[in-house]
């Protein structure tokens, strides 16, 4: 099972410019999560900042007993092992091939035999389903068979988190989409933690667990998907409908008499639902589509069963279109569990699955109960 | 950035924080701290020898024969100055071994300084830089890997051991063509070329010239390195980065060339003294 990341009061300058400041959330271990926010905004940014390479002012990133924001360089490159990324080109050794590539973490980090390494660079090019191109050079691959090797040579020393940054940049919404079930797959069969930063709202509507949106040097929001989907936050709302029409601007954001002015006119046309489809899969109002599923053959994600657990203990902190949509997801045991208010309320207004003194709580097996 | 009600709003200048007193201050103390991280991690196992090998070998091949090319007229020019001067003083007895000293103390480093620093440090640079801004610096850092000892260490070992191995190709390029064009064009003669050899010059100002070239192999390659890895904004940014990576280079090899040789001037008495 992947490991929980705590992100606490993070804040991050450039000179005088501030990035973001004060993000807190928490990546609940083995589920996957998707951070959107307009370009500009600092998510590449976030990303770096996770795994050491940016060092931000204030704040901690806890993630096994080690904060990565203050701990030594030796204690940094041992936890950033726990972390696979998958950087917006893949980039990959130039000079290298595939295979080669692949194999780089396995040759510098372990002792393992040329054989050994084979086998396991196989499994990982077989998992993203690239067997039979280990001999091409970066160069020569499609952008999309350039992501999956990134992903697989991210994968190749067992990390317990992986970052994605923008995925779907430049492929096509079919690729996209290929791309979008493996990352589901792959949940499926190692259980990692997984933190997405995207723009495709198609992506944002259908992979992930929980979801974030990144605005005005802020952390707007971070909960679960329904909470997002749901939420009648104009920014949200704005972002996940891909429309001009609300506080976020082409640069900067705009002055609030010209935001009413276009929502009115917005109302007008009949809101979200009538306004058609924006681009980057940007429609359906504060419609929750079901989530993507791993292909049939694998074994179901166990994060799926964690996770319901974890929003049904928080169910009575939504607000009610959220929690009806979280309902609507949950299996008959955990909602009779949850409206039967055996589970106590969790601390930190539900954004924490641990209880007040930090341990984690157990629980109940509801099969177990009379 | 949000306006702070009070604060006057003012201009962007085009000069904002370039003319900070500190700014040159930081830029050197970063270079050296990178410069102590690099001799730090020398030590540190494993010691990557593929890398080192194929680098030199890297280095070598984009330097011997600029530097052989540069060497032959370098020596020449010598020869014939002072082939005409010993001629004028009436020390032609001497042209052969002033010419030695002249080559094998002061030019045959610097031909390998500006060799190693334009051709080998501007490759180099210009590599790094490349893998900067796609990510691979980033990505290796990621997994766990320190650049600093996988990629910079075997290069800055590479720049310093080539550096070395082309002084003594530039001694030898630069010797011969200052008998070639003292004896064949000037009309020396050549007996008392070769017997003068020794009158001067002595084992010293080999190892000198070897030491110096030692120093600025390390000095063009912790540069290059340096200016390569912080590359940034693009493709423009690697050209701006290669750029001052020389530029630097060269300023702090003339000033370290003048330290050393004042040096060795006190440690080392010259000849008939």
């Amino acid at each position: 099972m992947g490991v929980a990341v705590h992100v606490e009061g993070l804040t991050k300058s450039f000179g005088s410019q501030n990035i973001w400041s004060d993000v807190t959330l928490t990546l609940p271990p083995g589920e996957i999560s998707v951070m959107l926010g307009p370009s500009g905004t600092g998510k590449s940014v976030f990303l770096k900042s996770l795994v050491g390479l940016l060092k931000p002012e204030r704040g901690s990133i806890v993630m096994s007993d080690t904060d990565i924001v203050s701990c030594s360089e030796r204690d940094l490159y041992d936890v950033r092992r726990l972390f696979g990324v998958l950087f917006q080109d893949g980039a990959l050794f130039g000079s290298m091939n595939l295979y080669d590539n692949i194999a780089f973490p396995l040759r510098e980090h372990t002792k393992k035999s040329e054989s050994e390494v084979r086998s396991i660079v196989m499994e990982k090019m077989d998992m993203v389903g690239l067997a039979g191109t280990e001999g091409k050079l970066p160069g020569e691959i499609s952008g999309g068979m350039r992501k999956r090797a990134g992903i697989a040579r991210a994968l190749v020393l067992d990390p317990e988190v992986i970052l994605f940054d923008e995925p779907d940049s430049g492929l096509d919404p079919v690729r996209v989409a290929y791309l979008n079930q493996l990352i589901v797959d792959l949940n499926a069969q190692i259980d990692a933690t997984f933190l997405i930063v995207t723009h495709d709202i198609g992506t944002a509507r259908t992979v992930p667990d929980n979801l974030g949106l990144l605005f005005r040097r802020h952390l707007a929001m971070f909960g679960p998907r329904e909470q997002l989907l749901t939420s009648q936050e104009p920014v949200v709302r704005q972002f996940l409908n891909g429309r001009r029409e609300g506080p976020i601007g082409m640069s900067e954001e705009k002055d609030v008499a010209q935001v009413e002015a276009e929502m009115a006119a917005l109302e007008a046309r009949g809101g979200d639902q009538h306004n058609g489809v924006g681009p980057k899969g940007a429609s359906g109002g504060e419609a929750v589509p079901p989530q993507l599923e791993p292909s049939p053959g694998l074994p179901e994600r166990k994060a799926v069963r964690r996770r319901q657990e974890r929003v049904a203990r928080m169910l009575h902190t939504y607000d009610p279109a959220t929690a009806d949509a979280i309902r609507a997801s949950l299996p008959a045991d955990l909602l009779a569990l949850a409206d039967s208010g055996s589970y106590a309320p969790t601390a930190a207004g539900g954004r924490e699955w641990r209880t007040e003194d930090g341990a984690e709580l157990v629980v109940p097996d509801p099969r177990g109960r009379p | 950035m949000t306006a702070t009600p009070g604060e006057k709003p003012k201009a962007p200048g085009l000069l904002d924080g370039k003319l900070s007193p500190l700014r040159p201050l930081r830029a050197s103390g970063n270079l050296f701290a990178f410069a102590l991280d690099v001799i730090r991690a020398v030590f540190r196992r494993p010691f990557q020898l593929r890398e080192f090998i194929q680098q030199t070998w890297f280095v070598a091949s984009v330097t011997i024969l600029p530097t052989a090319l540069v060497a032959i007229p370098f020596g020449a020019v010598i020869a014939l100055q002072l082939g005409s001067l010993t001629r004028q003083l009436g020390a032609q007895s001497f042209t052969g071994s002033a010419s030695v000293l002249a080559v094998l103390r002061e030019a045959s480093p610097i031909v390998t300084a500006l060799l190693i620093a334009g051709a080998g440090g501007s490759a180099i640079c210009a590599d790094l830089g490349a893998r900067k801004i796609r990510d691979e610096i980033d990505a290796m850092e990621v997994l766990g890997i320190s650049p600093i000892q996988r990629l910079v260490v075997p290069r800055v070992l590479a720049s310093m051991l080539v550096a070395v191995l082309l002084n003594g190709l530039v001694s030898v390029v630069g010797v011969t063509g200052g008998y070639f064009f003292n004896v064949i064009l000037q009309g020396g003669t050549p007996g008392a070329y070769l017997a003068s050899f020794s009158a001067l010059a002595q084992v010293q100002d080999f190892w000198s010239g070897e030491i110096k070239a030692l120093i600025f192999g390390l000095i063009a390659g912790i540069v290059a390195s340096y200016k390569g890895l912080r590359a940034g904004g693009g493709p423009k940014g690697v050209g701006d980065a290669v750029n001052q990576s020389v530029v630097i280079t060269f300023l702090l090899l003339f000033a370290v060339n003048f330290v050393i040789t004042a040096i060795y001037f006190q440690l080392v008495p010259p000849k008939g003294q």
